[in-house]
């Protein structure tokens, strides 16, 4: 028996104004009662609250100040709970949008847990990234680290699996003390030598 | 050893979809990764995502032509946009978070950056969204969208599209597209249409006319089906 998938529909840019649909306080709009924000914990969930940060740089290093990103993370115990309830404390997946002046983005969340590998082997705490914008005909899916998570990262086998050891560290979020916690700094580069390694799975 | 049972999903084929560097669209020159992509193996990270089965939305989410209301209804063409959301093996994707946002009629978005002469229209948001059903169908009210102009070559023009966001079940799974409508001369002259590559594709992103679900003296429809990635269950030694 052949087995004929039918084919995927194509992907297309989200386009400059994507936030109209996805990220309405950033164009500017009135939100509805429910919007899925950069909050994925509130002040009660369980864990290490961080605020995770960052910036997206195109190959000219301007900038990118359109973008929007998602996220999704298991939590302080290494479990992901898929049902989005904004009531919860935490959800494992949040929005979004790099800010049109300085082109920041950033999420309030808890240092996630570690989660197994398909072979048992215990993946380092990561968070799945991907970013949507004009001219980004496909979404970039990438992963972020932590810096003080050495040793857990030395043996992740996603980082490994990466064969050029330099690109490894694009995956790493710098941690800074932030005035109420630690804050971790995550630049994304599109293009150029520092060029942030994305994946395909 | 131990056989487990795990979900996965089947590859993505990247040859139906744009290349990350298609320079007829400006601005992808800039914005695209010159190394190859990484391939690597899915795990939970990847082969979960967030379901929105709980999800209480409001009551006019998927009407964009009452939505928005203030003075009165939004002007433009009256249509109704549904379609089911299935995998690659035409099993309904129940519980997917479906997003749209669009250009009003005249071809102006109401967002912030836009400052098309077009005017906006004070009854029309252009942003809806709805939860598919357990067969994986979903449906909006809206008005078509207009085309416009777009500064990439000197006089390139959207045809009348909607964007398009289907979240859930998988991270793997997620996809943004555009929707175009059926019999629009701008189509096959839009480089963002032509970075995807082959016409059995583009096809698939354009929605039919579907005269038996429109409504007599009220609003035509049109159809448009979403495939994602097929979902597979697999066993592995562990």
């Amino acid at each position: 028996m052949t087995n004929k998938l039918l084919p995927e529909t194509p992907s297309q840019t989200a386009g400059p104004y994507v936030h109209i649909g996805l990220a309405l306080a950033a164009a500017g709009n009135p939100t509805r009662d429910l919007e899925i924000g950069h909050e994925l914990a509130k002040p009660g969930a369980p864990g290490e609250h961080i605020v995770v940060t960052g910036r997206i740089l195109d190959g000219t290093g301007h900038l990118v100040r359109d973008a929007f990103l998602e996220f999704w993370q298991a939590d302080a115990e290494g479990r992901y709970d898929p049902v989005y309830d904004p009531e919860k404390p935490f959800n494992c997946f949040g929005r979004a949008a790099t800010t049109f002046d300085q082109g920041e983005w950033l999420i309030k969340t808890v240092k996630p847990g570690r989660v197994a590998a398909p072979d048992g082997r215990l993946m380092a705490p990561h968070i799945s990234v991907s970013v949507f914008a004009r001219g980004i005909n496909i979404h970039l899916q990438t992963r972020l680290y932590f810096e003080d998570e050495e040793a857990a990262n030395a043996e992740d086998p996603v980082l490994n699996a990466i064969e050029l050891a330099a690109r490894r560290k694009t995956l790493i979020a710098r941690r800074e003390e932030g005035s109420d916690g630690p804050r971790y700094v995550f630049d994304i580069h599109l293009q150029g030598p520092e060029e942030t390694v994305f994946f395909d799975f | 050893m131990d056989a487990k049972k795990i979900r996965r999903y089947v590859p993505r084929d990247r040859n139906r979809h744009p290349p990350a560097y298609f320079p007829a669209y400006k601005t992808t020159v800039a914005r695209s990764p010159r190394l190859p992509l990484i391939s690597i193996r899915q795990s939970l990270t990847e082969v979960t995502g967030p379901d929105f089965s709980q999800l209480q939305l409001g009551p006019y989410d998927n009407d964009l032509i009452l939505n928005f209301r203030h003075t009165g209804l939004p002007i433009g063409e009256r249509i109704i946009v549904y379609g089911q959301v299935r995998d690659q093996y035409s099993k309904p994707v129940p519980n997917a978070l479906v997003e749209i946002w669009q250009a009003n009629a005249g071809g102006r978005y109401r967002h912030r950056n836009d400052n098309y002469l077009a005017p906006l229209d004070p009854n029309f948001g252009g942003v809806g969204r709805c939860v598919t059903d357990a067969q994986g169908w979903y449906r909006f009210r809206t008005i078509r969208p207009g085309p416009y102009p777009w500064p990439n070559g000197p006089n390139d023009w959207r045809p009348s599209h909607i964007h398009v966001s289907i979240t859930g079940p998988a991270i793997a799974t997620r996809l943004i597209t555009q929707m175009y409508f059926e019999g629009d001369p701008l189509i096959p002259q839009c480089p963002i249409v032509r970075s995807v590559g082959c016409q059995d594709a583009v096809d698939s992103m354009t929605a039919r006319l579907d005269m038996a679900m429109s409504m007599p003296m009220d609003c035509l429809a049109y159809r448009f089906d979403i495939t994602l990635r097929g979902e597979l269950q697999t066993y592995f030694e562990s």
